[in-house]
């Protein structure tokens, strides 16, 4: 098919312009289409990071000691934890270090954390337990350790939202499908109404003795064209609306939340790729079917 | 060249063509002649594989196409040139884009093509007009792109399907003679026509079918009477060819 690759862009082209209008339209369709599943990719892959990150931080139970408690005295703190049972292992982050994590999430933000006079941040220690249960029994039981004043445990909150999470993966994947398929009609019926209008030309081709892949290729050419303008425009729209999303509530917001968000030029460069491939696939495979029934004939 | 061993083929009730046996040589001029739905048609699809027999063999230069399958059909019509009676040119191509057509579809060089079109269309006595658009020629300038189109590739076999049927006397005339000078370069042609003068003035051989048989076979005239039958309508032995 490729032996005649400048015959068939040339033909594809002709193509293209001898059916501008339905051509836009085509590319219109599937740029809209693409458009919404970005959304739905750009909404996935950054739940799928919110996701991983929460499980990250808080699959922990995180034990806060008053200021008091000296430091002499954590051993025995320790010891009344890991007697509850079910201790993997335990992790002291002093307030120093949990400042620090703090203006590290903050980023470029984290400089008004500078100005404070005395560091808000308790002492703590974070317990990584073997099973949920123990979990469970550990916030409870660790409250009434002398010097414990809070415990903090989301892992039913960390269930609940892997759930949510989950389900909005699921629904991006049934929805992107959704869209693909439709964008395969569209473009199928766009090259058939060009296959049409040359189905003389194809009549005689196949007289001359034409092979099945010199009559379809140029349709595909103009399958994968249209679908590779549709990924281009998609791509580009897809940069502007997110690099804005982001610019607006985003990173400053996102991070004071210590909610990570997916850099655009990762995203967007995936995202053409996506696109890209999507165009010339759902290109070719439009064309296919939209001629294979003339090549019957 | 083209031989055709007891061919049957029907379309559900309609006998298309019925134990037919022909043969043709290298660089016979033979008429195809007989009433509409006599299956003349028929033979020729058969030929370009556009279907395929319900029973019998046929034989295309020395290959038996009776069952190809559909990536050899291609391979088979680059061995065939077919003028048609309505001609069908491209109407956004020029007449050199036209002829040349049909070498792009077989990959020829460019160089190669240009040289090619020009001497066919120089042959047809064309070639004054090569960028004229097929709308700016007359039927007959129209059915000389055609032939020039049919015989770039150099085809074993040129078939014609009534090329006379819509033109003048005149013009018919001249194209005739030209299909005269193409088969005299060696080239078979098998012309299907209804056309009792041409018939009669080329003296060729004559395969006549009715109700899809070969009711004859023989140089000459049409055979015609009067009253539009076959004048005598016997079958016609070819079985007794040396194959």
């Amino acid at each position: 098919m490729f032996s005649r690759l400048g015959y068939n862009i040339r033909q594809a082209f002709a193509q293209i312009w001898r059916n501008k209008a339905m051509s836009f339209t085509a590319v219109l369709a599937i740029t809209a289409m693409m458009l919404v599943l970005g959304i739905f990719f750009v909404a996935f892959v950054n739940v799928d990071l919110f996701a991983n990150v929460i499980q990250q931080d808080y699959n922990v139970v995180e034990v806060y000691l008053d200021d008091s408690v000296a430091e002499e005295d954590l051993p025995e703190v320790e010891q009344a934890l890991t007697d509850i049972g079910g201790v993997e292992r335990l992790e002291y982050r002093s307030k120093e270090d949990a400042l620090e994590i703090m203006k590290n999430r903050w980023g470029e933000n984290g400089y008004l954390l500078d100005n404070l006079e005395t560091n808000p941040l308790p002492n703590s220690y974070l317990v990584y337990v073997t099973e949920k249960s123990d979990a469970d029994r550990l916030s409870v039981e660790a409250r009434d350790i002398p010097g414990v004043t809070d415990v903090t445990y989301y892992q039913d909150t960390v269930d609940k939202l892997s759930k949510i999470t989950h389900f909005i993966q699921i629904g991006s994947v049934v929805v992107m499908a959704f869209l693909v398929i439709v964008s395969v009609i569209v473009v199928a019926n766009t090259i058939k109404l060009t296959v049409f209008n040359r189905s003389k030309e194809i009549g005689i081709m196949k007289y001359l003795g034409a092979t099945d892949w010199f009559v379809r290729s140029p349709f595909i050419v103009e399958g994968i064209i249209i679908g590779a303008l549709a990924a281009g425009i998609s791509a580009g729209l897809m940069y502007l609306l997110y690099s804005k999303l982001t610019d607006v509530i985003g990173p400053d917001i996102l991070r004071v939340l210590s909610v990570p968000v997916v850099p655009v030029n990762y995203m967007i460069y995936n995202l053409l790729i996506i696109f890209m491939a999507l165009g010339v696939g759902i290109g070719t495979c439009g064309s296919i079917v939209s001629i294979r029934r003339f090549l019957d004939k | 060249m083209i031989l055709f061993r007891n061919v049957s083929k029907n379309f559900g009730s309609n006998v298309g063509l019925a134990n037919a046996s022909v043969h043709i040589n290298k660089g016979d001029f033979v008429f195809l002649v007989g009433p509409s739905g006599a299956g003349k048609t028929t033979f020729i699809r058969l030929i370009l594989k556009e279907i395929d027999p319900d029973k019998g063999r046929i034989t295309l230069a020395g290959k038996d196409i009776t069952h190809l399958s559909r990536r050899e059909i291609p391979a088979l019509r680059q061995k065939i040139g077919m003028v048609f009676q309505d001609f069908r040119l491209l109407e956004k191509k020029t007449v050199f884009e036209n002829v040349a057509f049909a070498m792009e579809i077989h990959n020829a060089k460019r160089r190669d093509i240009k040289k090619q079109v020009m001497y066919v269309l120089d042959l047809v006595g064309i070639a004054d007009k090569k960028d004229r658009y097929p709308n700016e020629l007359s039927a007959g300038e129209q059915q000389r792109v055609g032939i020039a189109r049919a015989i770039v590739n150099n085809p074993r076999v040129l078939i014609c399907d009534e090329p006379t049927g819509n033109l003048d006397p005149v013009t018919a005339m001249e194209i005739m003679d030209l299909l005269d000078k193409i088969n005299l370069r060696g080239t078979t042609i098998l012309m299907v026509t209804h056309a009792k003068d041409i018939v009669d003035k080329m003296n060729k051989r004559v395969v006549a079918i009715e109700n899809g048989r070969i009711v004859r076979d023989e140089e000459g005239q049409y055979g015609l009477d009067t009253e539009g039958d076959f004048y005598d309508g016997r079958d016609v032995e070819v079985d007794n060819y040396v194959f």
